[in-house]
């Protein structure tokens, strides 16, 4: 199949983008979205032009490195799918689709669809561990945790840090993301200890990197690779107002 | 050059503790006064960085993704072995460590693999206690399951993201560090130069791929945990960004590289769809425990997996392997999948594939039982393929998954240049020509978290301090170079582009140097691939400028450096004339077509010295001596 693409070009993060056309043609159904991709970035590369700059490594859904938004929709929206695993057979012939970097203000734009997702790594810093250091730590099997916390806990742990939920939010709202760290080691005894001081220090670090407020719409929810679920947000919302009353 | 393991004596199982107790020390309020520059976020890397960040150390850390939290390390599927013998079904550290020696072919150093079984235990408690989400049982207790070349049941694991979770756990070890400001973190920097100082290794320059700016780092010691390099195949398991630059380029700097042949096949891999695919997909080793793996008695069979019945399929793992069964290790299963889809027995579009079944495993376990270990990746199939596994067989083909060799170093994991420490994948020494699965996350956090700590303090404490400045000579002459080498790809102009290139040498290398070599082979692939590496030279074109975020020129040097280490890769297997693990030389194979080792002739490490792009290598040999294991020819019937 052929298709038409429009994707936002920035030569810089302070230099203005703009959307520019380009054809990708004998698209087959078998490529990945980054395939498909790395074809024409191919053919613009053989005639001399700037390939078009984007995230990926692992190109199998877990590293979260890719970061596009499709036709207005984070990873283009099929559910629980990141964009290295989107494969064209979900498009058709003729099509024409956009392709965006993740906009949000705490992700400064790097080049064309890269931006700057360090304000997470950030946030993880202001709590999102448990204080242990290496060495002198008790048998694995001293302390058994109900199996439906861990899994719980791994639902949460999932996350794949891809940014998906701040570009899907209408304010840029980090709260998934963090609420997922809060929630995979709160729901876990070793976590457990600095519960509440870990959602105070990681709220305030995710305002301070200029994340909006919660819009309680579940776009992220909607756009989350790994599915991660709603109720940690509640969750967290429930650690920080304890940490909050001094407990 | 002069190699010298420095095993510690006394019997194997009190080496390590014995040569603990004898290490120096540095104390606590030393430790400030050393840097540590720490190039890799991986399990290797992260834990180590961590670590030395916990004691004290001043650490720089490096990684050339955005955050050090998507390191390779993240794809890890399957899950971390460890001697714990929760299940009592027999474990012990003495038959971890067996069966690493014997999966390796007898090819690796008794005394790391003694270490890393010992140290696997304190992985699995250090990983708990950071909030890792192992599966567990109903009573609470962590789950286990089998992987490769076992037959206990010693693998933990975390759904399918095992390498997740863990290094999730690592990262965050990290993250505490760099708010506590024991740690500098500098993602999207990649390393291109190692500087030496008076012949040890004290810094390295990197270019910052944002604004391209190359400059240079000093310390007191370099730790490289850069992973493998498979890539060089073009197409394999690991991610795009995988590359062998950092080990390469110390190679070149006089760091010994050790057996580069030794790779591993995995031979559970979605088949090739098209040219225009980037990279190979890996089915976790695990859905051996339950998938069974067929293809047709029948030459050319086109039916459909559910027309062909029962008696007319050949389960030839079951049959050849009966006691391993769909468990034999990795080599041996990739070679039988090759040796039947040779025979024109193999599935698919392609013929390149044979079936892993669960259907058995369904009627004996029910679907979601199935669902619950596996869901994941079942999941990850039906996206890639188009096709659902619960209802009909998943097809598969082996591909390049990870490399045993690595730089040399020696029972301290430091390499043959002082203050040059390799760790994880990027080293050689724990796996001998053939890794176990679900034995890498655990070498790299066994030597980050538990060994790295400790033998760094012992060379702080007995070399004398030399901490350069940047602006010595030595560092504005390793800047020179590596912007010269930038420059020259630049300046090309040519009409290749690098993947063209890429896949071409991949191609030859899969070829002729890939599951199977041979001397007429590997001869001509070391005739072709200097020939590529001159075309590359001339006619590679490459967009954009240096002092830009420019993708195409961190692939470009990636590249220039496979196009040189390709033929270090066929020249030690050109040189390795027999056949063990994964390197199998059809001229040395027993008269059931098993791998032949020559262990009167071959029972050494071989450790390469660069002489000069164009120009042979030299080669250096470890012998191997194995105080207590018996070697044996490896079987697994
Ligand atoms: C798909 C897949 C599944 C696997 N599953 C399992 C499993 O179930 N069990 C198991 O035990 N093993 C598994 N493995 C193997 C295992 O994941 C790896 O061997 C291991 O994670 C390597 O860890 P590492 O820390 O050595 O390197 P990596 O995780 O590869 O990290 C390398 C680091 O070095 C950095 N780096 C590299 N070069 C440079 C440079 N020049 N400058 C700056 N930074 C640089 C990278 O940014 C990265 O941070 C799997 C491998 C694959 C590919």
């Amino acid at each position: 199949m052929n298709l038409c693409l429009k994707v936002w070009r920035q030569k810089y993060g302070k230099t203005p983008g703009a959307f520019r056309e380009y054809r990708a043609k004998n698209v087959i159904p078998d490529m990945s979205f980054l395939e498909m991709l790395d074809v024409v970035n191919e053919d613009l590369a053989e005639r001399g032009e700037d390939p078009i700059a984007f995230d990926s490594d692992c190109r199998e859904g877990i590293c979260g490195a890719c970061s596009l938004v499709i036709n207005g929709v984070p990873h283009g929206g099929h559910e629980g799918t990141a964009t290295c695993q989107l494969h064209m057979r979900h498009f058709h012939d003729g099509q024409t689709i956009m392709i965006e970097p993740w906009r949000a203000r705490a992700f400064p734009p790097v080049k064309d669809l890269v931006v700057d997702r360090s304000a997470f790594d950030r946030i993880i810093q202001a709590g999102g561990f448990v204080s242990v250091s290496t060495g002198g730590t008790p048998d694995a099997n001293a302390l058994p945790i109900p199996k439906v916390d861990q899994e719980l806990a791994m639902d949460a742990a999932a996350c794949i840090g891809c940014g998906a939920c701040v570009a899907a939010c209408k304010n840029a709202s980090a709260m998934l993301f963090v609420s997922a760290k809060i929630g995979h080691l709160g729901l876990l005894p070793q976590g457990k200890v600095e519960k509440n001081r870990r959602a105070l220090n990681m709220v305030e670090a995710m305002d301070a990197e200029g994340f909006g407020s919660c819009s309680v719409t579940g776009s992220c929810e909607a756009v989350c690779p790994k599915k991660i679920n709603l109720s940690f947000i509640s969750k967290m919302n429930g650690d920080y107002l304890l940490a909050t009353l001094g407990f | 050059m002069h190699l010298d393991a420095k095993i510690p004596s006394g019997p194997l199982e009190k080496k390590w503790d014995r040569h603990r107790l004898e290490m120096k020390l540095v104390n606590p309020a030393n430790k400030r006064k050393f840097d540590v520059i720490v190039v890799g976020s991986g399990l290797a890397g992260a834990s180590a960085a961590a670590t030395l960040g916990e004691l004290g150390y001043k650490v720089q850390c490096f990684c050339f993704q955005d955050s050090p939290r998507r390191a390779h390390s993240i794809a890890a599927q399957g899950g971390i072995n460890a001697a714990k013998n929760y299940q009592n079904d027999g474990d012990s550290i003495y038959r971890l460590f067996h069966d690493t020696i014997k999966g390796g072919d007898f090819r690796g150093r008794e005394a790391n693999t003694y270490r890393l079984a010992q140290l696997s235990v304190n992985i699995i408690d250090q990983c708990v206690a950071q909030g890792v989400p192992f599966a567990r049982e109903y009573g609470g207790l962590l789950a286990n399951r089998s992987f490769g070349g076992a037959q206990v049941s010693r693998t933990f694991y975390a759904r399918g993201q095992t390498g997740q979770q863990l290094l999730v756990g690592a990262y965050q070890a990290l993250c505490r560090q760099i708010a506590a400001g024991t740690v500098r973190m500098y993602p999207r920097t990649e390393m291109l130069n190692l500087v030496l100082v008076e012949d040890q290794a004290k810094g390295i320059v990197v270019r910052d791929l944002i604004s391209g700016e190359i400059t240079s780092h000093a310390a007191d010691a370099v730790v490289l945990a850069t992973g493998g390099y498979s890539n060089v195949f073009y197409l394999s398991t690991n991610a795009r960004g995988c590359n062998v630059t950092a080990a390469y380029r110390a190679y070149k700097k006089g760091a010994a590289f050790a057996n580069p042949c030794y790779t591993q096949i995995h031979p559970t891999c979605i088949p090739v769809s098209g040219e225009h695919q980037s990279k190979l997909t890996l089915m976790s080793e695990s859905l051996r425990n339950d998938g069974r793996v067929w293809v047709s008695k029948k030459r050319g069979d086109k039916r459909q997996p559910h027309q062909i019945p029962e008696p007319e399929r050949d389960y030839y793992l079951e049959r050849k392997y009966p006691s391993f069964g769909n468990l034999a290790p990795r080599d041996i299963s990739s070679r039988a999948a090759k040796e039947v889809c040779d025979e024109g027995r193999g599935v698919g579009p392609s013929g390149l594939g044979v079936y892993l079944d669960f259907a058995d495993a369904i009627k004996r376990l029910s679907e979601d039982r199935i669902r619950e270990r596996y869901g994941n990746l079942f999941e990850m199939y039906e996206t890639i393929t188009g096709e659902n596994a619960y209802k009909t067989p998943m097809r598969i083909f082996p591909a390049l998954h990870y490399t045993m060799g690595g730089l040399w170093v020696d029972y301290n994991l430091m390499s043959n240049l002082p203050g040059l420490f390799v760790l994880g994948e990027a080293n050689f020494s724990d796996h001998g020509a053939n890794r176990l699965g679900a034995s890498a996350l655990m070498q790299g956090l066994a030597d980050g978290y538990f060994v790295l700590p400790y033998t760094i303090g012992n060379y702080f404490a007995s070399t004398k301090p030399l901490k350069p400045a940047v602006s010595r000579p030595e560092f504005k002459a390793a800047e020179e170079e590596t912007r010269n080498l930038t420059n020259r790809l630049l300046s090309i102009r040519g009409k290749r582009t690098t993947t063209s290139f890429h896949r071409e040498l991949g191609k030859l290398l899969w070829d002729k140097c890939g599951m199977a070599r041979n001397e007429a082979g590997l001869e001509e692939a070391l005739k072709r691939i200097p020939a590529l590496r001159q075309e590359f030279w001339e006619n590679l074109t490459v967009t954009g400028e240096n002092g830009e975020f420019n993708q195409a020129l961190e692939y470009a040097g990636r590249v220039a450096d496979y196009m040189e280490f390709a033929e270090l890769l066929c020249t030690d297997a050109l040189s390795r004339r027999e056949s063990c693990g994964g390197h199998f030389r059809t001229e040395f194979q027993t008269d059931e077509g098993e791998a032949r080792r020559d262990d009167e002739n071959f029972s050494f490490v071989s450790a390469w010295e660069f002489q000069g792009v164009d120009k042979a290598p030299v080669l250096h040999k470890e012998p191997l001596v194995y105080e207590e294991v018996k070697m044996t020819q490896r079987s697994y019937k």
